[in-house]
């Protein structure tokens, strides 16, 4: 999400990096380039210079020249700095000693509110609670069918109606709906309006004082340019804010949004959102998201995400196939069902450092893991047992039954090897590669 | 009202940002220094203009300083409009002239691709055109109810699948549909995309494929729909989306809202796909077709 911003900085400090000692044109002409990094980012250019000012003054001066390494502690400068503007550290929602926990979501149109409030509601199911989504967007077209529709895929109730045309009214019923159903918390989708029109953000906050909420998140396309600010200043004022939701990280915008939004409303980033998909909503973490910025790569959210696909006790067994050597066809599909669980690949790759550069040009289609499963599924229990029986009429067979080419079910035996061997130095010691069992 | 009063109305925003701030800093009469032209920079960048487009103006603003032929606010006001002008001039309007004409719209999601094409619908049913409305947007939750509502309100056929159906089977039949009922315009919706999501744009080229099968020149217009409150990620979009399907033209949304409408300036000057339309209000009324000289004159009067 923030490659571009990373490799800038990057190309900077190698520059820096050069040189022995750090002098003060030397900051200034690594700070000019991370103004300009900056803003092309998207970052408030208030902001930008507060940064900037803040940056400088700890960069030169003592403090630098007496260490050894002058470049890391810049970077280590720059990344503090970040870390400190994106929020300090990560804040959770806040749910209420008294349920039912009210949460209003509210954003600008197509800032994506109701498909967070889908995201959200999953994540609280999943936590074994009782979550209920209202649909108080009476003005767009269809978004009470939109929120519906996303509840019956997570399972999830949603009060609705579509005779009420007053967000008040829909809001005191759904309220004590959730009191008889003991429903807890209660996601509360608005319709999207304009910072700048009064009369809708007079009426949002007459549903505010309604709902009473517990947290009132306010939700901000990760796109969003310098106006974020002003935007979320207004909702901030007007409204009262608790949180920040940034959708759409998972495009190629720099972000600078994130940047901006705290410093200027004081209040967290709580949430992203990293996909179409409702699971793709992920807890933001600003120290991971700095390093991400400077190029550090984002390994704490992978293994956290390694963790929830992955149990304990299914990894021992992982291992101790390993070290036997009769891991399976069956073991791979199992995999690639748990990498796919994980998230969209591409996420995952690019919290790997360094795999900015790499990503680039690669181009990663899910469909290929679709195939994989498909040729898996085609083999007999017995060949997916011991792929050496897979002889050429069984390879045609294999490709007929799953839709592939022969071309294909070859590759994937081939690749399968290759992750055996892998393996097998894995288990002697001789260092870990990425096996190549990727589509791509 | 007319339109350009509207406009204005609609502009104030953008102009409080942009001129009422260079106002500010230059009162009329006042001196330009360098300072000031970095100034402007800030307040240029700080609109969303984005860098190049910002950097080649000052340097002009610069040159022209040492030249001497800027000496006070009105030179420089009547330099930074005509500025502004150049990169916006050369704009053609819909092409509309085929029968049935094709529009593709397309765009990143929650930028009001399906809002656009309702108000976009209403615009040529009531010039008394016959439209069509393909909801090839089948994979977002309540897409096709949605653009469904719109063309009952508007008097607009439409042509549908299930949801999650084939996007480009729901175009081709919606071609289909208006050749065979000698209809004028059809508009196809599509799901919303990040333009780095390979396989969606993908899917979007089988789209337009799909169309050419049943009407070999169209898409007529390829229109990518632009958030005006997304920062410089538009220019992204708009390489992204004209890499893949050749864009025609280029719909800004949302310009009532935000205090910016530097993004048109940034799109056009680096990718130079012409504006066609914005919206300017959450009204039926509010898509207007995009005239540069009325926009660049109600930022300055």
């Amino acid at each position: 999400m923030f490659e571009a911003l990373s490799d800038k900085l990057e190309a900077i400090f190698k520059k820096l990096k050069g040189k022995g000692i750090l002098k003060e044109e030397d900051v200034d002409v690594a700070l000019k380039e991370i103004r300009i990094a900056l803003l092309e980012a998207d970052v408030n250019f208030k902001v930008v210079k507060s940064f900037i000012d803040r940056v400088r003054q700890k960069s030169i001066g003592k403090e630098i020249l007496e260490s050894l390494s002058p470049a890391q502690q810049v970077i280590k400068i720059v990344y503090d700095e970040l870390c400190e503007l994106l929020g300090g550290s990560s804040a959770k929602i806040q749910l209420s000693p008294n349920p039912p926990t009210v949460i209003m979501m509210v954003g600008l149109h197509g800032s994506g509110k109701t498909t967070t409030s889908a995201k959200l509601a999953r994540i609280f199911k999943k936590e074994g609670r009782r979550p209920m989504l209202v649909a108080a967007d009476l003005q767009r077209p269809a978004a009470i069918e939109q929120l519906i529709t996303l509840g019956k895929q997570i399972d999830v109730p949603v009060f609705h109606s579509f005779d009420l045309k007053d967000p008040r009214k829909l809001c005191q019923e759904a309220l004590k709906k959730a009191k008889i159903d003991r429903m807890d918390p209660v996601i509360v989708d608005t319709a999207g309006r304009m910072h700048v029109d009064e009369e809708l953000m007079q009426e949002l906050q007459y549903v505010k004082e309604i709902l009473n909420p517990n947290e009132v998140l306010f939700v901000a396309d990760a796109m969003t340019g310098q106006d974020a600010v002003n935007i979320a200043k207004s909702f901030n004022d007007k409204i009262g804010i608790d949180g920040i939701i940034l959708t759409k990280m998972d495009g190629d915008a720099r972000g600078g949004a994130a940047l901006s939004i705290k410093e200027v409303t004081g209040k967290p980033i709580k949430l992203i959102g990293v996909g179409e998909k409702l699971d793709a909503l992920e807890e933001f973490y600003p120290d991971r998201i700095a390093k991400r910025i400077l190029g550090m790569g984002d390994v704490l959210s992978l293994i956290e995400q390694a963790q929830k696909a992955f149990d304990q006790k299914e990894a021992e067994k992982l291992k101790e196939k390993i070290e036997k050597e009769d891991f399976t066809f069956d073991d791979l599909k199992e995999q690639i069902r748990k990498m796919r669980k994980m998230g969209p690949l591409e996420n995952i790759l690019s919290m790997l450092p360094g795999a900015n550069k790499l990503l680039k040009d690669i181009k990663i289609d899910e469909k290929e893991f679709v195939k994989v499963e498909a040729i898996i599924n085609s083999m007999t229990l017995e060949e997916r047992k011991n792929p050496k029986i897979i002889n050429a009429s069984r390879r045609i067979r294999i490709a007929k039954g799953s839709g592939t080419t022969v071309t294909d079910v070859n590759r994937l035996i081939k690749q399968f090897n290759e992750m055996k061997k892998m393996m097998k130095k894995f288990k002697h010691g001789k260092g870990f590669k990425l096996p190549k069992i990727f589509p791509f | 009202m007319g339109f350009f009063d509207k406009l204005k109305e609609k502009l104030t925003k953008t102009k409080q940002t942009i001129i009422e701030k260079i106002e500010a800093i230059v009162p009329v009469g006042k001196k330009i220094d360098e300072t000031t032209i970095e100034e402007i920079e800030e307040i240029l960048i700080s609109s969303d203009v984005g860098i190049k487009a910002t950097e080649q103006i000052t340097e002009l603003l610069k040159k022209r300083v040492k030249e001497g032929a800027l000496k006070d606010y009105n030179d420089l006001k009547l330099l930074l409009r005509d500025e502004l002008y150049k990169i916006l001039e050369d704009n053609t309007s819909l092409n509309l002239s085929n029968k049935p004409s094709v529009i593709l719209v397309v765009g990143v999601n929650g930028v009001g691709k399906t809002t656009t094409i309702g108000k976009l619908g209403h615009k040529f049913v009531s010039k008394g055109k016959s439209v069509v409305f393909a909801a090839s947007d089948t994979f977002r939750a309540a897409a096709i109810e949605q653009l469904e509502i719109w063309a009952n309100r508007v008097g607009a056929d439409l042509i549908k699948h299930k949801s999650g159906a084939d996007p480009a089977a729901v175009a081709f039949d919606a071609l289909e549909h208006a050749k065979s009922k000698n209809k004028d315009i059809v508009i196809v919706d599509t799901a919303g995309r990040l333009h780095t999501k390979f396989p969606l744009m993908e899917e979007l080229k089988k789209i337009s494929r799909v169309m050419k099968k049943s009407i070999p020149e169209s898409p007529h217009e390829t229109l990518l729909i632009l958030d005006a409150t997304t920062g410089q990620n538009a220019i992204r979009q708009a390489a992204l989306f004209n890499e893949a399907l050749g864009l025609t033209g280029i719909v800004v949304t949302k310009l009532d809202g935000t205090a910016k409408g530097g993004v048109i300036f940034a799109v056009k000057k680096e990718i130079g796909i012409p504006i066609k339309l914005i919206g300017i209000g959450e009204g039926v009324d509010d898509l207007k077709e995009f005239n540069p000289k009325e926009f660049v004159d109600a930022l300055f009067d």
